[in-house]
Formats: structure tokens, sequence, C-alpha cells
């Protein structure tokens, strides 16, 4: 049933269309998701500006390279069912992607209309694909080739870990994947808010792979319930993609004191185990009237906008160098900024001080300016003598930065990290012991979603062709 | 491979559930890869259903050929209180483990194991492996009164002299296991090391009692968790002026070394929240154990 009146495609001066979002005054209360989907009528108009280009930059910088240019042309051409077998020949996970990919860095940045137009809202249009097909019950996931007998598990289920269970299964092997949480996805479930990323989304790009076949085991903490020298006898290859879950600490004076959290812990209260909606959820939250944030990251952000959502007087972010530097998604901290959340740069916490019963009162914070260049290529910072102050709060959130949970590194022998505790990879995922393949944070320290992706894709590929070597030795 | 392990079926059932007290239940549970794995000091989470709060409770008993674990819960809040009014043939939404540093079981000579409370059940593996190594076992067991005392006979089979305390005099002898400790003290025992499970104020007590003798001590640290895994810190204790995460690093710690008031200060981090989580719980349910 073809759209009346849709634009002639290509027509690029139509104006870009970044879709529709919940208004900064209602969204500060609920933790429903911001950014709203496109309509169709609204996904014809936005796919009939791409130019089709032959050169398929946005392809190319794409970290998963969907096949842009053709899922474009099917949206315009209104087979969303066409699209989305498109996009699944190379991500099965468009709905998830659509949502959290920094896209301004990868095909929107490449998009040849960028300067002139504005990029096409590839983002926005993967997502809407993602969502149209789940909602309309259109989904069709691709074939898996024939068993060949291979058995292969992975460790973790967040982004990286999905990623080379979807690609090795199409490619016939057994595969299991193995969770320490109570739900699956990782990061997509602990970390990443509701109102970035709804649930039912992951649960039903999850839930894709168990309908391709894939064995999700939850409550198995790797190096504890089983240790990977035991999924070595018990499976052909393993690949571990357990994350960077360990929380950096501030290493100042009072972190220890009731209601400082780290991001790790509080994120995790409100999104895996809905403390927002306590006493309904039996997990409780504590931040009272004034909460502060450490940090300038993607995940600063997040816990900046949760606590927002729990309506305390006042939430304010702490960042020890400007704006220009944050290295959060410049589209979350103007959100955050909608949505109220103060913001002091050039400003870090030096101590925290308790009420006398152990919970914390105030914050001893210090002014900073910007030196010379450190090795990140970032100006540093440097604290301004005499330049200290004191910010009231009843609660703080630490949100500077991860490092793999070191579980799986003590408990296997021969497995070699790096001084961060980070396993040692080369591209392809292979690590010190034969058979076993890492990637995502657990590798990179603490990076992103699409990046632990491109890991995964990427490792899935070495590892078909080690398994099939092991055929042709077992022949 | 072994299929055994990895199958799900009738996976976190209580096979059998038994009340030892009208606030203390034991829940034998089917977690093959658990019991498969299992050693004095682990525990599990366990979360009971949707939208239930992850508990850590230590291991008691396990049985890798029958796949169960057992586990001892004392009522204490909704979850808790919850948890124990599950019946035989039910299932728990989630466990997970065993998780945590084992005990490190060597032979010492003699080993003091003191349990306050539903402590008692987890000092029972601890003292059981002991025993094992070859050390001789006393136990010291404490609790309010006599229907709050549990294991008392599993306790007997494994040690080789036990000390009953309760704080009304119900049963054993009247007074604190800290007088239980300084009467062996005071007869010359020789004592190598000790275990101490149970509330923390005991612990701490246990740990001062024990710290002019230099007699190595220790004690299983109960701090507020949620995960379990060592990925949010929200159980970090200080060991020797150090932060340590109970879930990975413990919860068995030198207590001698551990800061209890900074312990007991963090436990109580979540009180009004619990108490209001457990009114609205007995709004909606008939309570059986007294608790209002």
């Amino acid at each position: 049933m073809p759209l009346e009146n849709k634009p002639k495609k290509p027509t690029p001066s139509i104006k870009q269309n970044h879709g529709p979002h919940q208004a900064p005054a209602a969204r500060k209360s609920n933790y429903d998701e911001v950014a709203l989907g496109f309509s169709l009528e609204e996904a014809v108009t936005e796919a009939a500006r791409c130019l089709n280009c032959k050169t398929r930059p946005c392809e190319k910088a794409c970290p998963v390279n969907i096949k842009i240019p053709e899922f474009v042309d099917l949206v315009y051409r209104e087979d969303i069912q066409g699209a989305a077998s498109k996009i699944f020949e190379t991500s099965l996970f468009p709905a998830i992607c659509g949502r959290v990919c920094p896209q301004e860095t990868y095909c929107e940045d490449a998009c040849v209309m960028k300067e002139k137009f504005g990029p096409v809202s590839v983002g926005r249009l993967e997502r809407f694909v993602a969502d149209y097909v789940r909602k309309n019950n259109l989904t069709t996931l691709p074939e898996c080739a024939p068993s060949t007998g291979f058995k292969v598990a992975c460790v973790g289920s967040g982004p990286t870990s999905l990623a080379v269970a979807a690609e090795l299964r199409k490619k016939g092997h057994e595969v299991a994947v193995f969770e320490a949480l109570h739900e699956f996805g990782g990061v997509l479930s602990y970390g990443i808010p509701t109102f970035r990323l709804p649930r039912e989304v992951v649960k039903a790009e999850v839930e894709n792979l168990r309908k391709m076949g894939v064995k999700l085991f939850k409550n198995v903490l790797v190096g504890k319930t089983l240790t990977v020298e035991e999924l070595k006898r018990d499976f052909d290859a393993v690949y571990i993609g357990s994350g960077a879950g360990l929380p950096s600490p501030m290493n100042c004076a009072g972190e220890d004191l009731v209601g400082v959290y780290s991001s790790n812990e509080f994120l995790t209260r409100i999104n895996l185990m809905q403390a927002y909606k306590f006493p309904a959820a039996d997990t409780p939250y504590y931040i009272g009237k004034k909460v502060i944030v450490v940090g300038g990251g993607n995940t600063a952000m997040d816990s900046a906008r949760c606590a927002m959502r729990l309506k305390p007087e006042s939430v304010t972010v702490l960042y020890r160098r400007t704006r220009a530097e944050m290295p959060a998604r410049g589209e979350e901290v103007e959100n955050a900024m909608e949505e109220g959340i103060r913001f002091d740069f050039l400003t870090a916490p030096v101590e925290l001080e308790g009420d006398g019963q152990g919970r914390l009162k105030r914050v001893k914070c210090i002014r900073m300016e910007l030196g010379e260049p450190d090795a990140s290529g970032r100006r540093k910072p440097v604290p301004m003598k005499g330049s200290e102050f004191y910010m009231e709060a009843d609660s703080l959130v630490v949100a500077i930065g991860s490092s793999p949970n070191p579980i799986i590194q003590q408990t296997t022998p021969g497995l070699a990290v790096n001084k961060w505790n980070c396993i040692t990879a080369d591209a392809a995922g292979k690590t010190s012991l034969e058979g076993v393949y890492a990637g995502g944070d657990v590798v990179r320290g603490g990076a992103t979603v699409l990046l632990a992706m491109k890991d995964g894709k990427a490792a899935a590929q070495a590892m078909h062709q080690y398994l099939l070597s092991k055929t042709k030795i077992a022949r | 491979m072994n299929k055994n392990i990895y199958s799900t079926d009738d996976l976190y059932r209580i096979v059998v559930k038994e009340d030892l007290s009208p606030a203390i239940s034991k829940h034998v549970i089917r977690a093959p890869l658990i019991a498969n794995k299992a050693k004095a000091g682990h525990f599990v989470i366990l979360r009971a259903r949707e939208g239930g709060e992850r508990i850590p409770v230590t291991l008691v008993n396990w049985d890798a050929k029958k796949g169960t674990i057992t586990l001892i819960i004392q009522s204490l809040g909704k979850s808790t209180t919850e948890i124990n009014a599950m019946k035989a043939g039910e299932s728990f939404m989630d466990v997970a483990g065993p998780l945590g540093t084992p005990v490190e079981i060597k032979k010492y000579g003699a080993v003091l194991g003191v349990g306050g409370g539903v402590g008692i059940a987890e000092l029972y593996p601890i003292a059981r492996a002991f025993k094992e190594a070859g050390n001789k076992i006393i136990s010291i067991l404490g609790a309010r009164s006599k229907d709050l005392l549990i294991l008392e006979d599993d306790m007997r089979r494994i040690s080789d002299s036990v000390i009953v305390t309760t704080d009304d005099g119900s049963a054993g002898i009247k007074g604190l296991v800290t007088d239980a400790m300084k009467t062996l003290y005071d007869k010359g025992e020789k004592i190598d090391a000790i275990f101490s499970i149970g509330p923390i104020i005991m612990m701490k007590f246990v740990a001062e009692t024990s710290r002019p003798h230099k007699t190595p001590t220790f004690a299983s640290l109960n701090p507020v968790m949620l995960d379990g895994t060592g990925m949010c810190g929200g159980c970090r204790v200080e060991v020797g002026g150090k932060p340590k995460f109970a879930c990975v690093d413990g919860p068995m710690f030198d207590a001698h070394q551990t800061n209890f008031d900074l312990l007991s200060k963090r436990t109580a981090a979540y009180r009004e929240h619990e108490k209001l989580s457990l009114d609205e719980y007995a709004k909606t349910h008939e309570c059986k154990i007294g608790l209002h």
C-alpha cells in the first residue's frame, strides 16, 4: 500500500529528520524512551533523501558493515520486512544498535550529504525498521547452515558475545551463552537506562537468538560456576566477552560513606533491579535531595539522568575538564542539560565528608585548569592551589571508568593479560590459549557497544576458520 | 560433555523444605552446577521471583551427585520472609553461585568455631571441613533462646566439644558466646584458629576477646550485596585499612583487621527502606512468625 505523494528519491534537500523526542519537562519524571521512533511516512521521507552513492561511504564506516544503501532503499520502497532482512544479513541487533550506536561518528559522519544538507538519519531508520517488524510480527530470521557438530561457548551475554553467538549460529555451530546475572544483555541490561534502550528491545533481540537455536544460560559466573578450562573441555571453542565490570574508585577519603555509589552499583540498582519502582520492586535506592555525579562519559550522563528521574532537588555533574573534552556523546550531554542537570566543569572532588553517622554530607572540591596535553591528547587538568570549596551532597555516583572483572583472568591458567588486567588478544580475538578468543571491553578495557559488536564479528570469522581447520585434522 | 550439569530440568526447584524454628527454614534446592563446585565458605545469590531482590545466602550443604544445595534462611525482611513462605515443589527464579572465596582449609590443630543465631548454619560446613582435615573442633553455639538454637545435633556430630550459650539461659549457659570463649582461655584450652559467623556485634567482640591471645581469628562479613560478582562494589568492607569486596575477596576475612564499625554503618544504609518494604508486605500477608 504505497504512501501517497511520497517525495522522489533522491531529494537530498528535504530537511534531515532527527525524529521526535519526549519533551524534557515530561521525560525527566519517567523512564520511558526519550527518542521516539519515526512513523512509516517519516521513515520513507527520510529514506528519500539518500543519494544511493556507489562508493557506499556509510557502509564502509559501519562497525558491523550494515548494507545501508540497500536497506534505506527498501525503506523508501516501503518493503520494511525486506529492509529488516537486509540488515539481518550482517547484524541481528538493529533495534539495539539503532538506539545506542553513535551514528554521528560512523555512517552519518561519512554520509556525503553531511556538510550541505545534513546526513541521512541512518540510525533512526535502522531503529524504525527493527521496531516496525517486531511490532507487526514480520521478523524473518536468517536461516542457519546445517549443523557442523561443533560447539561454542560464549562467556557473558553483552553485545560482543551476542554478536559472536549470532554469527556462529548462522554458520551451523551449536552455541551456548553463559551470563552471570539473571538477565541477558550485559551492559545493555544493567548499565544503559531504559529511557535510552527499553528492556523489551533487548529481550526481543536476545529472544531472536534463542529462536535460532542459541542456548542461553543465566546465573553462570564463569570462573566460579564453571571455569574456562571446563568450557574448553566441553566445547570446541570459547569466546570471552565478559566486559569491563570492575568499577574504578576515586581513591579519596570518605568513599565508604553511605550514599556513595559506583556507577555500576547505582545503574544496576535502577536498571537491572528496577529500584526506581521501590517498594513495588524490592531493591531500594538512596539518593536524598542533592546528588553529585563525578565523570564526563556516557556512564556519567546515564547516572545523572537516572538520578534526575528519582526527583531529587538537584543533580550536579562534576567533570575535571571542560565540555569540549567530555567523552560522552554530544546528544546525551544535551539531553542531560535539557533535563535540568547542572554541570560544574574544571572541578574535581578531593574528599568526601560524613554526617558523623556514616552518611555522606558534603564534598570538598577543587577547581582545575587545563595544562599541557597528556597521553590521551587532551589537555591535562591541573588543580588550582587554594581553590578548594564545599558542596552539600546526600549522594554521589562515581562514574570515572571501569576495568575488566579479574575473576576469569585469575582462574584461567595461561591466559595472557596486560597490566590493566585486560585479556591480550589480536585483531581477530585470538588469545594466548588455543581455541579461546576474546573481545569487547574485556580486551579493550572500556569502549562502546558497537566496538564490542565489531570485535565479536571479527572473532566469529576467526573462530569459524579455526573450527573448520579442526575438521580437516579430524578427517 | 557432562550433560547432566548443564541440564536445566527442575532447575532451582525446592526439593525439601523444613522449618527449623518459627523464623528459620531449611531449603534443599536443585542447582547441579553449584553443587558441583561448592566448597565451605561459598555463598549463592537467590532471587525468589520476578522483581525480587538478590539475596546472598551462605551454602550450608551440597550434594554433587544429587545436584542439590542446602540453604538455611532466617526471615528478617520482606524478601527472606517471602522466601521462607515458599514450599517444596516451588522454584526460585534465580540461584547464582557458588560465589566468594572459599575458606582455606588446613591443619591448624584446634579450631574454635563460634556461631551466633543463623550463623550456626553457615559455620557448619566450615567446621565440618576443618574436622575432615584432621583438626580438633570446639564449637560455641549462641542463640537468643532455646527455640532459636539450630543445628545443635549436626554440630555435635562434627565437633569434639560443644558449648551452647543463650541470652535467657533456656539452653546451655546463660550468657554470650564471648563468655564461653573467656572460660576456654581461662582454662588454658589450646586454640589455634577461630572462625566466627553471626551478628556483626558478636563477631566484633569475638575478635576483641581473641586479640590479646593473638589467636588467628576470622569473621564472615555480611555487607549489603547487589550482584555478588565483583561488579558494583556495594559490599566493600575495610580490612587492614584497605577496601575489599566481600563478594569476591571474602566473605571470610581476618577479624582482627576488620573495621566492624564501618560494616555496621554500611549495613544500616537501607534500614528504613527494609522496614517500609516489610510493612507493605505485612499489610497483604498474614504474619506467621510474629514479626509484627
